[in-house]
């Protein structure tokens, strides 16, 4: 079963961190469909966080047809990661490292790379998704 | 009144001599939420507890829990736990005594329950409570304010004189307990950092005031660090923004803002950054009584 860890210094939200940690479980085998996940006390307790935190983590999992809850209680991994997201992935990170080499040579730094991709995402989405 | 609210306060003042404590204090915590009440030292939290489970009388206003004067009589009483400032209990007893007290005490009263989370703990329960580590003090306090099954329970500074691994433990366990009942928490506190992940609600009181009360997600959804140069600082902002705190250079201009709505598109040279937890409670400690009378959170909503 999965054992969720907080990033202390990250700013990510932490129901995104839980949230992220399945994906990245998911993807790299460590946990498959079929496996339950912990109980929102337990992860509470835990972590000694909010146990709205949690269930609003596995809500967001459920939405994206990653887990389903089943009766007698219970959070189950139902979808995988895997499939044509993973194809189209490779295709657009092709992209992005001809981009980053053509923001090179144009002279910005790391620095200024990451912000200016900051910047873009954050005003891209900042439209399409309520915070 | 809505049946959503597990603790509503309105107009609420208290008096000591010629000093108000608390004044025109007006909030509404509504059920399921676990609260964090900060502010420094003296700025009212212990009393606005005292008010809220019936231990003092209001000079101004009201506070009801469940829709109940607390002062009422048993039946408000009896859904509300409190937890006091440094987990007073008799320290001569022991916990396994205090678990009994409490079942004469109480009219509902899970005695079952408080042993099998003190043995979970591994605390011993035929010891003088006064022989334990302050952890497990606190830890039995807990335990016997959870034994009550309290739909809201008040802890008043309950980790500021645990250490770290005291303070995550008690933390974990309150964690634990909110998660398997519906019981709504209203805890304060001046350490910020231990409860960030834990409560999805906020209370800043300061000088006897309340100066933000609201949902911590909406709050850090509504306000935005702002930076840019100083001297466009007035065309920027162009009454647009509420300015909680500003701090200035000869160059920059450095605001935390709240904004009107939806995040407008900044003027030239301007940029925007979200917000922690801390930096709200920080700006509006900071802004004083001058951000009061602006910031009615969950209050202007209703």
């Amino acid at each position: 079963m999965i054992e969720f860890v907080l990033d202390g210094r990250s700013q990510v939200a932490t129901y995104m961190q839980l949230v992220l940690q399945v994906k990245q479980a998911l993807r790299v085998g460590l946990v498959r469909p079929g496996d339950q996940l912990p109980r929102v006390r337990d992860v509470a307790q835990q972590l000694a966080i909010n146990p709205n935190t949690v269930l609003k983590a596995y809500r967001e999992l459920r939405l994206e047809g990653l887990t389903e809850g089943r009766p007698g209680g219970g959070t189950f991994l139902v979808g995988t990661l895997a499939g044509p997201s993973l194809g189209s992935q490779a295709e657009l990170r092709d992209e992005l490292v001809g981009w980053l080499g053509r923001a090179r040579s144009a002279g910005l730094t790391r620095e200024d790379i990451t912000a200016l991709i900051e910047t873009t995402v954050r005003s891209t989405f900042d439209g399409t998704e309520g915070n | 009144m809505t049946d959503d609210t597990a603790l509503q306060v309105a107009g609420l003042g208290k008096r000591y001599g010629r000093t108000w404590a608390l004044r025109d204090c007006s909030l509404r915590l509504p059920i399921g939420r676990i609260a964090a009440l900060v502010g420094p030292n003296g700025a009212g939290k212990t009393t606005l507890l005292h008010l809220a489970v019936g231990l003092l009388r209001p000079d101004e206003g009201e506070a009801r829990v469940f829709g109940r004067d607390p002062r009422a009589g048993r039946e408000a009483l009896a859904d509300i736990g409190f937890v006091a400032q440094d987990t007073p209990l008799y320290r001569d007893f022991s916990a396994a005594e205090l678990v009994k007290l409490g079942g004469k005490l109480n009219r509902t009263w899970d005695a079952a329950l408080a042993h099998e989370r003190l043995s979970r703990l591994d605390i011993p329960t035929g010891r003088a409570v006064g022989k334990l580590s302050g952890g497990q003090r606190a830890q039995v306090a807990l335990a016997l304010a959870l034994a009550k099954r309290p739909r809201l329970l008040l802890l008043d500074e309950p980790i500021a004189s645990l250490d770290p691994l005291a303070r995550h433990e008690f933390m974990q366990t309150l964690m634990g307990a909110v998660s398997e009942t519906d019981t709504t928490v209203l805890l304060s506190s001046h350490l910020l950092a231990d409860l960030e992940r834990a409560c999805d609600f906020l209370i800043v009181l300061q000088k006897a005031h309340v100066q933000l009360s609201g949902d911590v997600d909406d709050l850090l959804a509504r306000h935005r660090t702002l930076i840019g140069p100083r001297e466009s600082e007035a065309s920027a902002l162009a009454g647009t923004f509420a300015v909680i705190r500003a701090s200035r250079t000869d160059r920059q201009s450095t605001l935390l803002v709240r904004l009107p709505g939806a995040m407008p598109a900044l003027a030239e040279g301007w940029r925007a950054q979200d917000v922690n937890l801390e930096d709200l409670v920080l700006a509006y400690l900071t802004a004083g009584s001058e951000a009061r009378t602006q910031t009615q959170g969950e209050l202007a909503a209703k």
